[in-house]
């Protein structure tokens, strides 16, 4: 049963997260999960550890959660397959079948899919260029991003935009130009509320972008404007290969909006990001304005795939947050005391993703590069076209 | 500095032609509602402006504005007068001094299903949110192939005003008009502002409207067809504001104003001068241009910009590239701002800027010219 649940939530089928039922007895004893599918439902208590949350003229959340186990294998299937999908994209990249940019979130896995834990369809996101998980979590097929990277026609982007410009339903990307993702994530908070849309945006930016004017800008409009937005920092404590304490003279980004209440989280805690989400959510979409968030997270790779990553940080530390602080590690040990499946059933989990990826890694590697006619489509929206666009000579030009 | 109107009624029913231009540089806020013979009224830049804008804003409750002091203050150059009382606060937008941030804004409003119309209180200002314009706006549709649309409108003044000195007089026609992805048009006139504006707002794409604070408060006839709320010019198509047959200029937003100038008295010399606005700088209407050339064998060009890599510049090239080519009995002369920045003395100001004597010394030169001479 539980391998027929995983399949599912592999081939990306969107579990809308379940409103949580009051507090039920936990069974100690280890339920099989082969034998009825009421077992998903089952829910599962946790306790946050204190040091989840610190926060800025706020009340910290609750530390007590409770999901279903169905939620919570969800959670690990979709770390483990962003995982496996990066991993490949550094193997492509290495291969030189994926050029120009490529910046992995392996070891911030916990962000994009706690996050996704605790929103709905009507909630967006939008980030920088660390966006291929995002990309996943909120719809994209493992196909469909690959294929961007590769550069094919069955890119989500139609293989027209690469790795930092890729976008799925109600996730804007996806953008290049570091800090302008953040006004715009205000600029669809806007509409939320100029629409009466019951909803919030979380609009991320890391640590090296967090002194971006353009930031302290949006954040200004959206407290005067009481605009459902998070302001979420992504601190992975390396804006390329400046550490956080040298490129700002606060780093406490969770304070740096001064006039907006903050939390910074522990951001490999899968469980905590959820529930700081889902703090934020009701908190911004309840008339209070915005909010500023804070995950202190890691990145294992360079800030890039042309970035070693070694040259500004030490083995030692990146050795040393995979081996204490991994988030699918973190999940799983949660998983397997909880009762919730077992390391064998894990492994399934992690077998199956392996090859879902692959599989997906070679269906996007069969599709062809785009057919010229991609070159000429969507400079402007279909039928509102100039006669002509100008080609590299007036002889290669195209009319529409 | 005032010249008498004198305006020739056309045979066809709707279309009311212009001939010259009734310049009162000293307009202030009240419409000079002055009534011609079938329907024809006197409305000035600015008032037509605050049609386009109150029609669209009727019309469609997604569209909405905002900029520094459009609201409570009716706009820093009262083009935004009335539309608060008219549409409440949700719809018009007070924002802070923040360009980067409040055209960001607005192009996350516009990529998530709103239609913006976000006023630089001047395109110099447009500078620090020109990031957002292009990389932001104009790219994303491309970029994201064709999930994301961006129906955003940039809107404010350009150009050269008077005695505001280098910061505050560059024109930005050039920059914006090299960009896949964006519209961009420069009206001169007041059908001109109501109709581009209103299809700027309707275009589905991000569209820059040049505006130029000198013509605001320049009065203009507006026929019938333009006063109706269902007045659209269409992006991409010039206007041969005058015909003739000896010269043609291409001009744009002001200096369409100088060029019809310039042409009434060149008539007086037997001299026929074809005028075109462009009316769009992006798509550029190489067809009428090629045409007019095509018919007189002369051009000249004449913006308020820079000659450096400008409109003229593009012109020019596209001539060459064109048949018009064949039919040139003279080289193409560029018009354009002098190369300094801006001086603010009245007398290097005037140095700096094209106007009416100059465009006529062009193109007696151009006359003069001859093939192989």
């Amino acid at each position: 049963m539980l391998r027929t649940t995983a399949s599912r939530l592999l081939a990306n089928v969107r579990v809308a997260p379940k409103a949580f039922a009051p507090a039920r007895a936990f069974s100690t004893t280890a339920p099989s999960f082969f034998a009825s599918a009421t077992d998903v439902s089952e829910k599962v208590k946790i306790t946050l550890p204190e040091s989840s949350f610190e926060v800025y003229n706020l009340e910290k959340p609750s530390l007590d959660l409770e999901f279903s186990k169905e939620e919570v294998i969800d959670m690990y299937t979709k770390m483990v397959t962003m995982r496996r999908m990066e991993m490949a994209a550094d193997a492509l990249y290495k291969a030189k079948q994926i050029r120009g940019f490529c910046h992995l979130c392996t070891g911030q896995e916990a962000v994009s899919v706690g996050m996704e834990s605790a929103i709905t369809n009507s909630d967006q996101i939008i980030t920088a260029y660390r966006c291929h998980g995002f990309t996943y979590v909120r719809g994209g097929s493992i196909k469909s991003i690959i294929g961007e990277l590769l550069g094919r026609e069955c890119g989500i982007s139609k293989g027209k935009g690469g790795s930092m410009h890729m976008f799925s339903p109600g996730f804007y990307g996806g953008n290049g130009i570091v800090g302008a993702q953040v006004p715009l994530g205000a600029g669809i908070a806007f509409t939320q509320k100029y629409l009466d849309i019951p909803a919030v945006t979380f609009s991320l930016y890391g640590d090296g972008a967090s002194n971006q004017g353009q930031v302290f800008e949006a954040y200004n409009m959206a407290k005067l404007w009481d605009l459902p937005c998070v302001f979420v920092c992504e601190n992975n404590k390396y804006g390329m290969g400046t550490s956080a304490a040298r490129s700002s003279a606060s780093t406490q980004y969770y304070t740096r909006a001064g006039y907006i209440p903050g939390i910074q989280v522990n951001g490999m805690d899968v469980f905590a990001v959820h529930q700081a989400c889902k703090f934020a959510k009701e908190w911004t979409t309840s008339g209070k304005g915005p909010l500023v968030m804070e995950l202190n997270t890691y990145r294992y790779g360079g800030h890039s795939m042309s970035d070693p990553g070694t040259t500004y940080r030490t083995r030692e530390e990146i050795q040393h947050m995979r081996s204490t602080s991994d988030p699918i590690t973190g999940l799983k040990q949660h998983i397997v005391d909880l009762n919730v499946a077992t390391e064998a059933e894990l492994k399934a989990i992690d077998k199956e993703a392996r090859k879902i990826v692959d599989e997906a890694v070679k269906e996007a590697q069969a599709s062809p590069e785009p057919d010229l006619k991609e070159f000429w489509n969507d400079i402007y929206q279909p039928g509102t076209e100039p006669k002509m666009v100008r080609g590299r000579e007036p002889g290669e030009s195209h009319y529409y | 500095m005032t010249f008498l109107a004198n305006s020739i009624r056309n045979a066809a029913p709707l279309i009311a032609r212009q001939a010259a231009v009734k310049q009162t540089p000293f307009a202030l806020s009240a419409v000079a509602q002055k009534r011609w013979k079938s329907n024809t009224v006197e409305m000035t830049v600015r008032d037509a402006l605050n049609q386009a804008l109150e029609e669209e804003l009727a019309a469609d409750e997604k569209v909405f504005l905002l900029g520094e002091e459009v609201a409570q203050y009716n706009g820093a150059y009262k083009v935004t007068r009335g539309l608060l009382d008219k549409f409440g606060p949700k719809r018009v937008i007070d924002t802070p001094i923040t360009e980067a941030g409040f055209a960001g804004l607005a192009t996350g409003a516009a990529l998530s299903g709103l239609k913006p119309i976000c006023e630089f209180m001047t395109f110099n200002f447009a500078m620090q949110a020109i990031d957002h314009i292009v990389n932001s706006a104009a790219k994303t549709h491309y970029m994201s192939g064709g999930a994301v649309k961006c129906p955003i409108v940039f809107r404010g003044p350009n150009g050269a005003a008077a005695g505001v000195a280098a910061q505050h007089s560059q024109c930005f026609a050039a920059w914006y008009g090299s960009v896949p992805g964006l519209k961009v048009v420069s009206p001169w006139n007041s059908e001109d502002a109501k109709g581009l504006l209103k299809a700027a707002i309707r275009d589905p794409n991000p569209v820059v409207v040049l505006e130029n604070e000198l013509q605001y408060g320049l009065s203009f006839p507006m026929s019938e067809e333009a006063q109706s709320s269902d007045f659209v010019i269409p992006i991409g198509q010039a206007k041969v504001e005058r015909e003739g047959k000896d010269i043609t200029i291409v001009s744009h937003s002001r200096s369409v104003g100088f060029s019809m100038e310039a042409a009434e008295q060149l008539a007086k010399d037997g001299i026929s001068v074809e005028v075109v606005n462009l009316r769009s700088i992006r798509p550029l209407d190489v067809d009428t241009i090629v045409k007019s050339v095509k018919k007189t064998n002369r051009i000249i060009t004449v913006e308020g910009g820079w000659a450096s890599y400008g409109v003229g510049s593009e012109i020019a090239a596209q001539i060459m590239e064109s048949e018009a080519f064949d039919y040139l009995d003279a080289p193409l002369t560029r018009v354009a701002g002098a190369d300094v920045p801006t001086p603010y003395a009245n007398n290097l100001e005037t140095y700096a800027f094209p106007d009416t004597p100059i465009i006529v010394k062009v193109i007696r030169d151009t006359l003069n010219k001859k093939i192989g001479a």
